[in-house]
């Protein structure tokens, strides 16, 4: 059935939205568009108009910088990303075991989130320095050999990148799940029971089945995260040692800022910008089928 | 007749207000110089402007790390709100500024105190007189060829004290034996400390001729040469001598550790010396100092720091900054500034009675033109030192990288440079 047009856009609610709106154009599309038109130009420190085709795209594929960068958002992002979903997931099912004092443990596991990743970055910095942190605690009580200072190798200060960013992520995950998982109707719970299934076997074939939305809510914010990863590189290791943790966000403010080099910085936000599309397409994608498909229950 | 002198004041007060000078202004002053020796050397600046007797008042904006001070600065031009003045480094890192048309010109002020008289070395004062105008004030020249030592430790260590960087190298086992990190460096800033050191030594090891030549003609066939691969090498060779918690550390941490015999030798400007001076010690007994990496080879670059001032749109403010600049290279200010920066003074003119040895050696090397080595600055743009920055760094921290890969990268980017 057509609906008219009147029906399906209440005139308060337009009003309402246009604040967002003109945000929405004014900030993302135009300033987006903005982006993509200087990563065609020579612009160094001032933004000009003198176009140059895809040079800029050739220089950016050809910095060491930039291909650090984008291996390390795949390793960051893969290695994350599904921690996150195990152990936000392990993490959603224990809180929902009916525990003692589940508020102090919830806001303990969320408590990394709510924080500033600038302040969390720099905590771990301190903890991981050879020099100030747990290696030279070791050593002051006598454990003269121990040795651990990921963050000063070029070869490991990746993985504690990635051990700080589950730390911070997978509580907000394990509280989206865990709101999908009250979701389940308790029947479902008792009728597995009656039918003698284990409980595992009931979570992994009919309870994460029934949790789609969580999941794809879950791993949209984490994709989204991960992509515009910046605090956490600049308050752990700056980029370094060396170039080893360098990111594409990072990669871009420092062309922009430090290296005054604009058009190149367009052209690696404008590369970066893909991903995220990619990720925008697919969960509207998600959401235009399950819409779709209770349309047509209705 | 009440009236009448209410009238006579109201009168007399207003011709004040006109006849009288320019108003005073508030000029917001962003710099890097935030170390100890720095931040002295920089409280000099604001008393003198305080009180120079038209009630002008500097605001300091105080940025730690150059490449985060001039982003700053550069988003604040960007977003139309330009500081009143601002520290850089001559160079390149300022040109667009020039050709945007953002800064003040301050050619008759630098005509009347005679500048191009008065700075020396004249290629100090190239980076400030671009086509014939003065877009900027040199304060100061630093020398970024010297090595800093710690007496007890090389003492300590039972070496003796290093005249060239190889002996250095030579020692360095030794001391890392007695206890103490060999050779102290920092790797924060996208390792321009690196970068600092590698530079001394590509000077080093190509000759100042060469050196400039790789620079000017952008030679990709020198920057891919066997002498680069030989800096490269013994760039490695030092990694060895360094500690782990190199890598987000500052330079004035680096210099912390010389300064209290943990560390033997840092590769630093000669601002390091204002950290020593802060920190009570003289250069006769408690530190030493190397001049070029090799004190057969002296040389002295012309580093250091220049202030420029951005187009205000408001002649009482302008006016302030013209007496702002006007007033840095006055010969007190020069002084009283340079002796707590540990930098020599932009003029000639200016006693420099109180150097202490260290000043001494590079005020002899100045005076053979042969010595003077171009700041890098002054042939690269900031992105091209950005590049280098992260080449060497990366070199510095991956050991699975080798001098020859490094070698071909270098080449490729000095080739490639603009």
């Amino acid at each position: 059935m057509q609906r008219s047009w009147r029906q399906r856009f209440h005139l308060p609610a337009v009003i309402g939205t246009i604040p967002m709106i003109l945000v929405a154009v004014g900030v993302f599309v135009i300033g987006i568009g903005f982006s993509v038109l200087w990563s065609f130009t020579s612009s160094k420190l001032f933004p000009t108009y003198d176009f140059v085709g895809l040079a800029q795209y050739r220089r950016l594929w050809a910095d060491s910088r930039w291909l650090v960068s984008v291996n390390n958002i795949w390793f960051f992002g893969l290695m994350s990303i599904s921690c996150n979903m195990v152990f936000g997931y392990l993490l959603a099912v224990f809180m929902d075991q009916r525990i003692r004092q589940e508020d102090l443990f919830r806001s303990i596991f969320l408590y990394p989130f709510a924080m500033s990743l600038i302040v969390t970055g720099l905590v771990w910095q301190w903890v991981l320095d050879p020099n100030l942190g747990l290696q030279a605690a070791m050593r002051n009580l006598g454990w003269s050999s121990f040795s651990f200072a990921p963050l000063v190798d070029a070869n490991t200060a990746i993985y504690a990148l990635v051990v700080a960013g589950i730390w911070q992520g997978s509580g907000v995950t394990m509280a989206i799940l865990l709101a999908g998982l009250r979701g389940v109707d308790e029947e479902i719970w008792k009728a597995a029971r009656v039918d003698g299934i284990p409980t595992w076997r009931t979570h992994l074939s009919i309870v994460a089945p029934m949790m789609k939305g969580a999941f794809a809510t879950a791993f949209v914010l984490q994709c989204v995260g991960v992509v515009r990863v910046y605090d956490l590189v600049i308050a752990m290791t700056g980029g370094g040692p060396g170039i080893a943790t360098s990111m594409p966000a990072v990669y871009v403010i420092q062309l922009i800022t430090v290296r005054q080099n604009v058009g190149q910085g367009m052209a690696a936000a404008t590369m970066m910008l893909l991903p995220v599309l990619v990720v925008l397409g697919f969960s509207g994608l998600v959401l235009w089928r399950r819409n779709r498909r209770q349309g047509a229950r209705v | 007749m009440r009236y009448r002198i209410l009238a006579a004041a109201l009168a007399a007060s207003a011709a004040l207000q006109f006849a009288g000078p320019a108003r005073a202004a508030d000029l917001e002053v962003i710099h890097w110089w935030t170390s100890k020796g720095e931040s002295a050397a920089v409280s000099q600046f604001a008393k003198a402007f305080d009180n120079d007797g038209h009630g002008d008042k500097w605001v300091d904006s105080a940025i730690a790390l150059g490449e985060t001070a001039r982003s700053t600065v550069m988003q604040r031009v960007l977003g139309g709100d330009p500081p009143g003045a601002a520290q850089f480094n001559p160079g390149r890192q300022y040109e667009e500024l020039i050709s945007g048309g953002k800064l003040l010109d301050l050619t008759d002020i630098a005509t009347a105190g005679k500048w191009d008289q008065v700075i020396r070395p004249k290629a100090i004062g190239s980076a400030c007189l671009v086509d014939g105008h003065w877009w900027c004030v040199p304060v100061n020249i630093h020398s970024n060829y010297w090595a800093w030592y710690s007496k007890p430790v090389f003492e300590k260590a039972g070496v003796p004290e290093p005249k060239s960087l190889a002996d250095f190298i030579a020692a360095a086992p030794k001391i890392k034996e007695a206890g103490f990190i060999p050779f102290a460096i920092g790797g924060d800033g996208n390792g321009w400390q690196i970068q600092l050191l590698f530079q001394d030594m590509v000077t080093e090891a190509l000759g100042v001729a060469k050196r400039d030549e790789m620079y000017t003609k952008k030679s990709a066939e020198i920057a891919g040469g066997p002498e680069m691969k030989g800096v490269f090498t013994q760039l490695r060779a030092l990694k060895q001598y360094t500690d782990n918690g190199y890598a987000n550390r500052n330079w004035n941490d680096t210099t912390n550790l010389v300064i209290t015999g943990k560390a033997g030798l840092q590769v630093m400007g000669d601002w390091a010396r204002g950290e020593f001076a802060a920190a009570g010690m003289t250069g006769v007994k408690d530190f030493g100092c190397m001049i070029g990496l090799n004190e057969a080879k002296p040389v002295v670059s012309t580093d250091g720091d220049i202030i420029v001032f951005f187009k205000q749109n408001n002649p009482d403010v302008e006016a302030a900054q013209k007496r702002l600049a006007a007033l840095l290279i006055s010969p007190e200010v020069q002084v009283a500034f340079n002796n707590a920066k540990g930098s020599m003074p932009v003029r000639g003119d200016v006693d420099m009675s109180t150097a202490d040895p260290c000043m001494q050696k590079s005020l002899k090397a100045v005076e053979d033109p042969a010595n003077i080595v171009t700041a890098t600055n002054r042939f690269i743009t900031e992105n091209t030192n950005q590049q280098l920055n992260e080449l060497v760094a990366q070199f510095f921290a991956d050991d699975s990288m080798t001098a020859d890969d490094a070698t071909a990268k270098f080449s490729t980017i000095i080739g490639n440079s603009d």
